[in-house]
């Protein structure tokens, strides 16, 4: 039984990762037969079934409840990960609702669709799909609130004022929220209201602290390896070394001498779309014990059928894929064949990157309880949802017997939203009693990843006799995401694929974009901004090349490929259309910060790349230069587009954390597979960004166009790796177009 | 039985002399604010003090630490008022905030030594401690930050 089609259709959409409204998931789930009735979460009405209120206080939906003490909870429904939205959406409420944020506080929701629709985090896109909702129902809260305290004083609503958890009469009486909750409580809640607007605003927009900040500083955060239930035991799993193998014998005995283990036993694999890699379970009173006893087991392994795969195979494969045509054509435009036989100049580069890790640093784990035919789950999970429905299938059991707790996630980066660490821990408390927390340790996160693909790109552009770009040829090759989700990997997976390749607004008249999948046992899934990972350092890099063979400046060359006078068809939730003009913006604003037109200091070179990226705009500037054969990297710019932005300290924090992560993979981060397994283990091989090696000046600058917010988790990430190659170019005179630079 | 002190306070675990201290820490004192993140010495998310000293208890047996003075963030100070988790505030340094602890351990084992520490003081006191999220650049100005309160000197 198929019981997870619609969240899985969801991410498939991989143009925008997650679709940005719910009448789209709507659709989906409807098509998909998933059941997901949403009759509670959208409007929160009291007369929905799904919601039943709260009989303390004013609770008129699921994310707002004004207690008796004058304290607001906030109930946020998206995973936090460090992208501040537990601090972001509660600002929402606080503005609309006019509270005194020393009163507010949160509370995670649960995996719940029909109170608050698809609760998946990440594609940047928890403002864009939740500030509207939280506005509007926050400020119909209000509007009850107003009613109550029109009643209590004797006073025309219309003449009340709001502010700081009050509600304000001219003659200067007041009522506290707290104390009209009871009252409100009673009160019909109206179907709309009218927002504030943006001129008035007292809290979006401005710096604020994160909200869990004080128990974040003093250790009383709970992380997902923080939880502890009663009776709660500990677990570490044996997975194979190389992709879909599996346990053929293993020394139980030897495990269970071990002081502090319970138990030893065999879990199943879960294929596609979950992965969960099946193995076997060492149950014990502690960590320590769990990892020593998994140690003593002395698993002999069936391999499987990927074991003669290898990065040096896929490699070889890559490249003779884009030496020809490729299998499959993604897009087509003008004719480019015949553009390049008639070019002025013509020039083809080769670009590479590898598998990649996300190593969030809470590795993977998840705690589980299964008794009388419900499973309870707490996981630091990006996606409840889908987790929800995996562990239900796989444990067959009807949804509503699972519950799944969301914790603070170390990190998440994408690879959170898979749920195959939760299903794993379903598996395991199945077989066993009581709460168990399974605890992957750093050589079974980075081995048990879904990986960033490893993909190369060949491009061939050519000049006209003027100098412009004229034919853009493009093939690539990359372990396509798609396969792991759908468990079948073809060709034509590329159009999902291209994002950041094959839809740039660049004018470029004749173009050809094509693709042949690589086939890998190795499973692939979602890093921070995905696609653009690669794509965006292929073609930024590439367009710095014929800028060069054009002996154009790189911004001035870029500008002219952006036609900024003709009008663009505004985006819709179900389709992005790329406006040039914002790109334009980005681009010329982070040239102005970084002092474009002043030539850098002696030795250092400036390079400058651009990306769209899950619907924002974002354009870095790097300084770089080679000191004694290390790449020293001085300063970063970036100019970024999300629209409004709300928290403009959580808002230079992802973008200063994009520009990190980016570095940290451009420099260092390689995955490599020999005998169809990971080869690296722990940061002393899979070498993450230190803070020696950061830059030490980031400058953020945002381009607040007047439109529907889009998010900034992504953008920063992918201009950066093309940006610094260009750098180092212009510092050195020496191209790089393999990745990591540091061999 | 092992004795181990811990934020001034004794407490009596049952533990192999050879199990980490962090895993001490987490599992039988139930101090769940020291991280794991590699155990291997590699990431700093489990630094704690030993002494006032900073060590990496996912590779410090616990049976070599007894008699010693141990501090956790838990104890680094009694309301979250050290002059790192002041400045750590301040500054909005934490993002995911997991490696945070083993941060601000490292950051205040370098202050208690060295009250004008240089770029290159807190690359070397700090290139231990990994930050995913990459909160490096507010980590740097959070300890100059520090470091300045406590020389009772205004930073602008």
């Amino acid at each position: 039984m198929r019981r997870v089609p619609a969240e899985i259709s969801r991410v498939l959409d991989d143009q925008q990762s997650f679709p940005v409204n719910r009448r789209s998931f709507l659709q989906l789930s409807l098509v998909a037969g998933g059941g997901l009735g949403i009759a509670g979460w959208l409007s929160g009405c009291s007369d929905s079934t799904a919601f039943v209120p709260s009989e303390d206080g004013f609770n008129p939906n699921a994310y707002v409840h004004v207690k008796a003490d004058n304290t607001t909870t906030v109930t946020i429904s998206m995973s936090e990960m460090g992208q501040g939205v537990r601090t972001t959406l509660a600002m929402f409420v606080a503005e609309e609702l006019d509270l005194d944020w020393d009163t507010v506080k949160v509370q995670q929701a649960p995996g719940d669709s029909t109170l608050y629709g698809d609760q998946g985090t990440g594609g940047s896109g928890s403002i864009r799909d939740n500030h509207e909702r939280l506005r509007q129902l926050a400020g119909r809260a209000r509007a009850v609130l107003i009613a109550a305290a029109a009643d209590q004083l004797g006073v025309d609503a219309r003449k009340l004022k709001t502010e700081n958890s009050r509600v304000v009469a001219p003659d200067g009486r007041e009522l506290t929220y707290g104390e009209l909750a009871a009252g409100a409580a009673a009160l019909p809640v109206p179907d709309q209201v009218k927002l504030k607007p943006t001129g008035e605003f007292r809290i979006l927009g401005k710096e604020r602290i994160g909200i869990d900040i004080d128990d974040i500083l003093q250790g009383t955060a709970t992380y997902g390896m923080d939880v502890r239930r009663d009776n709660q035991r500990f677990a570490a799993v044996a997975r194979c070394p190389s992709f879909g193998g599996k346990a053929l014998s293993f020394d139980r005995e030897a495990a269970l001498a071990i002081p502090g283990v319970d138990e030893v036993f065999e879990i199943p694999a879960v294929g596609a779309p979950v992965h969960a890699r099946g193995g076997v379970a060492v149950v014990a009173a502690n960590t320590w014990a769990a990892f020593q006893g998994r140690d003593a087991l002395n698993v002999n392994w069936d391999l499987g059928p990927h074991s003669n795969e290898s990065s040096k195979n896929y490699s070889r494969f890559m490249h003779e894929a884009v030496s020809g045509k490729g299998a499959h054509v993604i897009a087509e435009k003008g004719n480019a064949q015949a553009a390049l036989e008639r070019a002025s100049k013509v020039r083809e580069s080769v670009y590479e990157v590898p598998f990649i890790s996300h190593a969030t640093l809470e590795p993977m784990n998840c705690t589980a309880q299964v008794a009388d035919g419900r499973c309870t789950i707490w996981a630091p999970t990006q996606f409840p949802n889908w987790a929800k429905g995996a562990v239900a299938e796989a444990l067959d059991l009807d949804e509503q017997n699972v519950e799944v707790n969301v914790t603070l996630l170390g990190g998440g980066f994408g690879r959170r939203i898979n749920p195959d660490f939760v299903v794993e821990a379903a598996t395991v408390a199945q077989k066993t009693t009581g709460p168990v927390q399974v605890v992957w340790n750093r050589e079974d996160d980075l081995r048990n990843d879904f990986y960033r693909p490893p993909a190369v790109h060949a491009i061939k552009g050519g000049l006209d006799a003027s100098g412009r770009l004229d034919v853009w040829r493009h093939r690539f090759s990359s372990a396509p995401i798609r396969g792991t989700v759908s468990g079948k990997t073809d060709d034509a997976q590329g159009n999902s694929e291209a994002n950041g390749a094959s839809d740039t607004p660049y004018r470029i008249p004749n173009t050809v974009f094509d693709y042949t999948a690589l086939h890998s046992g190795v499973t692939r899934g979602w890093w921070r901004a995905v696609h653009t990972t690669h794509t965006t350092f292929a073609v930024e890099s590439f367009l710095d090349e014929m800028a060069v063979l054009a002996d154009a400046d790189p911004l001035a060359f870029r500008l002219a490929l952006l036609d900024e006078a003709s009008s663009v068809a505004a985006s819709t939730p179900e389709q992005f259309v790329p406006d040039p003009r914002r790109l334009a913006g980005v681009l010329r604003l982070a040239a102005e910060k970084a002092g474009w037109d002043t030539p850098p200091p002696d030795g250092i070179g400036r390079g400058i790349a651009c990306a769209i990226d899950h619907r924002s705009y974002a354009a870095e500037v790097v300084e770089a230069s080679m000191e004694d054969g290390r790449i020293r990297v001085h300063k970063v710019v970036c100019a970024s587009d999300c629209g409004p932005v709300f928290n403009p300290n959580g808002a230079r924090a992802q973008i200063e954390g994009g520009i990190i992560q980016g570095l940290s993979a451009a420099l260092g981060e390689a995955v490599t597979i020999e005998k169809g397994g990971v080869v690296q283990g722990n940061f002393d091989t899979y070498r993450l960004l230190r803070i020696n090696d950061a830059p030490v000046e980031i400058e953020t600058v945002f381009a607040e166009t007047d439109t529907a917010p889009t998010g900034l988790g992504e953008p920063s990430v992918p201009p950066l790796a093309p940006a610094l190659a260009n750098a180092l170019f212009r510092a050195t005179g020496n191209r790089m177009r393999k990745l990591p630079l540091v061999g | 039985m092992i004795t181990i002190n811990v934020n001034g306070q004794d407490h009596q675990v049952e533990a192999p002399e050879n199990m980490p201290l962090l895993w001490a820490l987490r599992d039988l004192v139930g101090l769940t604010g020291t991280k794991f993140g590699c155990g291997k010495a590699l990431c700093g998310a489990c630094t704690v003090h030993l002494d006032g000293a900073p060590i990496r208890s996912c590779v410090t047996p616990v049976g070599s630490v007894a008699g010693k003075a141990i501090t956790t963030v838990e104890g680094l100070s009694k309301s979250g008022d050290h002059p790192v988790q002041v400045a750590w505030k301040t500054l909005n340094v934490p993002q995911c905030g997991y490696c945070q602890a083993g941060q601000m351990m490292s950051a205040a084992a370098l202050l208690a030594n060295n009250t004008n520490p240089s770029d290159s003081d807190i690359d070397q006191a700090m290139q231990g401690n990994i930050c995913r999220c990459g909160t490096y650049h507010r980590i740097r100005k959070a300890i100059k930050l520090a470091a300045a309160n406590s020389r009772g000197e205004s930073q602008s």
